[in-house]
């Protein structure tokens, strides 16, 4: 597939190549059309070409190798075939860890889309000032490493943190005690934890869809406002159709992002309480180093990367109406 | 160039086809290490030249430490041709790295490998730990130390039993599950401390009533709820009968008593003699909210007394778990700390096992009673001064008596944690019925005893 693709640009590049390459001395292409790429292109390519390969398509042989054993990750491995992918759809913990996963996405993924949309819908009809900082503020979330959002929102949600204190606030006032332990509770640990992506999301999609607007010509604006569009109008004739490419990549990486979700469920629940939050990422992780099921393990990150490209390719379809 | 790019394309796929092929099945032979005769044994590290052993393990708490750091420096003054190469990890970090390590080509010398069938018994089935028989009968450690506790660092070759066949560890530390008190809330309540079951439950019942927490606790890891049922269990049936069943020779999770221990800890749950929401405080956080006074009992390991004699002084008090009847003796978790074995493919194996001999003399448990810890034997000539482990050092020594010890749950089957504990975690919640999880437990347990 690699190949075609290189092949389909090289042709391109190739055009206006040729006109460039007719003023040089000729011989220098031997027998190749001028503006082919030459053999020599490999060797440039070379280091980066050994760390991909060494580091990343390497093991990810070896992993799809030993998602087909039945292996503790110490004695000697035994043929499995296609067991450990069975077990990925028959065993409940992970089927139930996959429809998690489907949950997450939604709160990875939709949520931030949705509210940058409005966010962004409203910028794009008044003039706001110190929209730097208010970038930069939304955008701080994309900065900070993983694992200290999870331990600062485990904070936030934890027993006597801001949420519950607020809580506590409202009960006094005559309200229902609506306090919880966010993170154990069995009802509310997998949206708590969605929220946190959204939270992390809404930056990065904002700041694309930033940069989309700033491109959409203000004509097209002043238009549908003589027509008489009004503001959901505008968004749906103006801003949303010109926004088609970003939301792709907002949606590509944000969904990227929840399907390889590991660090913030293992800072924030360890998959808990009970399997309640968790998710094939952790899970990966989980059967390959704390229960000793190796194959498996390597099972679901194959079955994970698989779906991952099987997504990507779909959003790709689906926002922009053709072959991402 | 198409064609280059092709003809590229297809070696590139070729040279993964043979390197795949060239790379067999993941793991390596399973050949067990041979044990050595005890002839060929040396005791004699001086005159081993020069020699680094590296050296895991998993003190990294403030006594413990201090107590690795001494010894190993007596060692090295000991030995001035040796050098010891120390790495330690916290218990979770050192579980997750040993596996890997282990089945590397270069693992360290000597490692804090766990008991259990999730971690000892599969390293002993890899061949991946020697067994140390024959430095016993140079060093006599069977001699020093109780029959009962040589045996949970004892696994047959194909790691299916625990108790019998080599030795492959010793210990260094004690360490018991107990119960902890806040003796200040205990006068204020006007409680005694409780000797049975029954009067704890009644202790339980008049500090809810005064508006305490009566029971600490913090279950985010699932290892917590699994050692409060485990002191449950070991009030409602014989000791002989939990060893049984852990080490999977006989029993089974859904008898009689071990649903009732469940549907006690249901019950306490349900009537808030657990800290509300305990599912959502993590376990290390539990003494720390107990020296709060978050809490008038706490149930805990002997692994905290240090750092609960550092906060809260005399007002906290230890003891065994409360008894079945007045006056019957006592059985509760624990046993000792993580053995230390020596890896099969070591090059020093004679260096190796004269230090851990040397870490667990004598003079060792000395050191253990002059940092705070409490150590597997009793110390020759050292008395602890901290009121805490001095009630610490006779709870175990009453133990030790009696031979009340149970092994850990975990033990049971290497998915226990989750098969296990997440149930436990909704039987907290008020969301499974004891019955349920313990056929949870079970369905686990007959899992793995089938496979292995």
């Amino acid at each position: 597939m690699t190949t075609v693709a290189r092949h389909k640009t090289a042709r391109k590049r190739s055009e206006p190549a040729d006109t460039r390459a007719a003023g040089r001395p000729g011989g220098r292409y031997g027998g190749r059309p001028p503006g082919e790429p030459r053999a020599i292109g490999w060797l440039y390519v070379l280091p980066a070409l050994l760390v991909y390969g060494g580091f990343l398509l390497w093991p990810l042989i070896r992993g799809a190798q030993f998602s087909l054993y039945d292996w503790d990750g110490l004695g000697t491995a035994e043929w499995a075939g296609l067991s450990n992918y069975t077990s990925t759809w028959t065993d409940p913990a992970l089927r139930g860890a996959f429809g998690h996963l489907l949950v997450l996405i939604v709160f990875y993924s939709v949520f931030p889309c949705c509210i940058a949309f409005v966010l962004v819908g409203a910028m794009s009809r008044t003039k706001i000032r110190g929209l730097v900082f208010f970038r930069t503020v939304l955008f701080l979330p994309q900065v900070i490493a993983m694992v200290a959002v999870a331990v600062a929102w485990r904070w936030v949600y934890s027993e006597d943190g801001p949420i519950n204190t607020v809580l506590g606030w409202l009960h006094s006032a005559g309200l229902p005690d609506w306090r919880h332990g966010w993170l154990g509770d069995f009802t509310f640990a997998l949206p708590a934890v969605g929220l946190v992506g959204t939270w992390v999301g809404i930056g990065l999609a904002l700041v694309l869809f930033l940069a989309g607007v700033q491109k959409i010509p203000r004509e097209l604006y002043e238009a549908a406002r003589i027509d008489g569009a009004g503001a959901v109008r505008e968004f749906l004739t103006v801003t949303l159709p010109a926004l088609r490419r970003e939301l792709a990549v907002a949606l590509t990486l944000t969904t990227i992002m929840a399907i390889r979700n590991f660090d913030l469920i293992y800072m924030a629940t360890e998959g808990g309480p009970g399997d309640a939050t968790k998710v094939p990422a952790y899970e990966v992780y989980n059967r390959t180093f704390n229960t000793g099921e190796v194959g498996l393990g390597c099972a679901i990150g194959v079955t994970l990367a698989v779906l991952a490209f099987a997504v990507t390719a779909g959003i790709g379809r689906l926002v922009e109406g053709k072959d991402a | 160039m198409p064609a280059l790019m092709r003809r590229g394309a297809v070696a590139t796929a070729a040279a993964l086809v043979t390197a795949l092929a060239a790379a067999c099945a993941p793991g390596g032979s399973s050949d067990k290490p041979a044990d050595k005769a005890p002839a060929a044994v040396s005791t004699d590290v001086a005159g081993a030249g020069n020699v680094t052993l590296t050296v895991w393990d998993q003190e990294v708490q403030g006594g413990m430490k201090e107590q690795i750091e001494t010894l190993n420096k007596r060692f090295e003054a000991k030995y001035p041709n040796v050098k010891i190469n120390r790495v330690s990890r916290s218990f979770s970090d050192l579980q997750k790295t040993l596996r890997l390590a282990l089945s590397g080509g270069n693992p360290p010398d000597v490692v804090e490998a766990n008991q259990g069938y999730a971690a000892m018994a599969q390293f002993v089935k890899a061949g991946m730990l020697l067994p140390l028989d024959s430095y016993d009968q140079v060093y006599g450690w069977k001699k020093r130390f109780p029959k009962g506790l040589m045996d949970l660092n004892s696994v047959t070759d194909d790691g299916k039993l625990i108790g019998s066949g080599k030795l492959y560890g010793v210990s260094l530390n004690g360490e018991i599950v107990g119960l902890y008190y806040n003796k200040e809330k205990l006068a204020k309540l006007g409680i005694q401390p409780p000797k049975t079951w029954a009067e704890f439950e009644q202790a339980l019942a008049t500090a809810k009533n005064k508006g305490e927490v009566p029971v600490a606790f913090g279950n985010v890891e699932k290892l917590p709820a699994m050692q409060l049922y485990g002191l449950l269990q070991d009030g409602l049936t014989d000791k002989e009968s939990v060893r049984k069943l852990v080490f999977g020779s006989g029993g089974s999770w859904s008898d009689g008593p071990n649903v009732q221990a469940a549907q006690r800890l249901s019950d306490w749950a349900k009537k808030g003699y657990l800290t509300k929401n305990a599912n959502s405080i993590k376990w290390d956080d539990t003494p720390v909210n107990f020296a709060k006074g978050d809490g008038v009992f706490m149930f805990g390991g002997t692994w905290w007394a240090p750092d609960l004699n550092d906060r809260m002084k005399e007002k906290v008090g230890f003891m065994l778990p409360p008894a079945s009847q007045a006056g019957a003796p006592v059985a509760t978790m624990g046993g000792e700390s993580l053995p230390w074995s020596i890896t099969a493919k070591t090059k020093h194996p004679d260096v190796a096992a004269a230090y851990i001999n040397f870490i667990t003399s004598p003079e060792a448990m000395d050191v253990a009673v002059e940092t705070g810890s409490l150590p597997v034997l009793p110390a020759p000539s050292k008395q602890p001064s901290a009121p805490l482990m001095k009630e610490v050092l006779t709870a175990w020594t009453e133990l030790s008596k009696n031979d009340g010890t149970t092994p850990y749950i975990d033990y049971a089957t290497p998915t226990f944690t989750d098969a296990f504990g997440g149930p436990l975690q909704e039987l907290v919640a008020g969301k499974k019925s004891a019955e349920a999880v313990m056929k949870a437990a079970q369905d686990d347990y007959t899992a793995f005893q089938k496979k292995k």
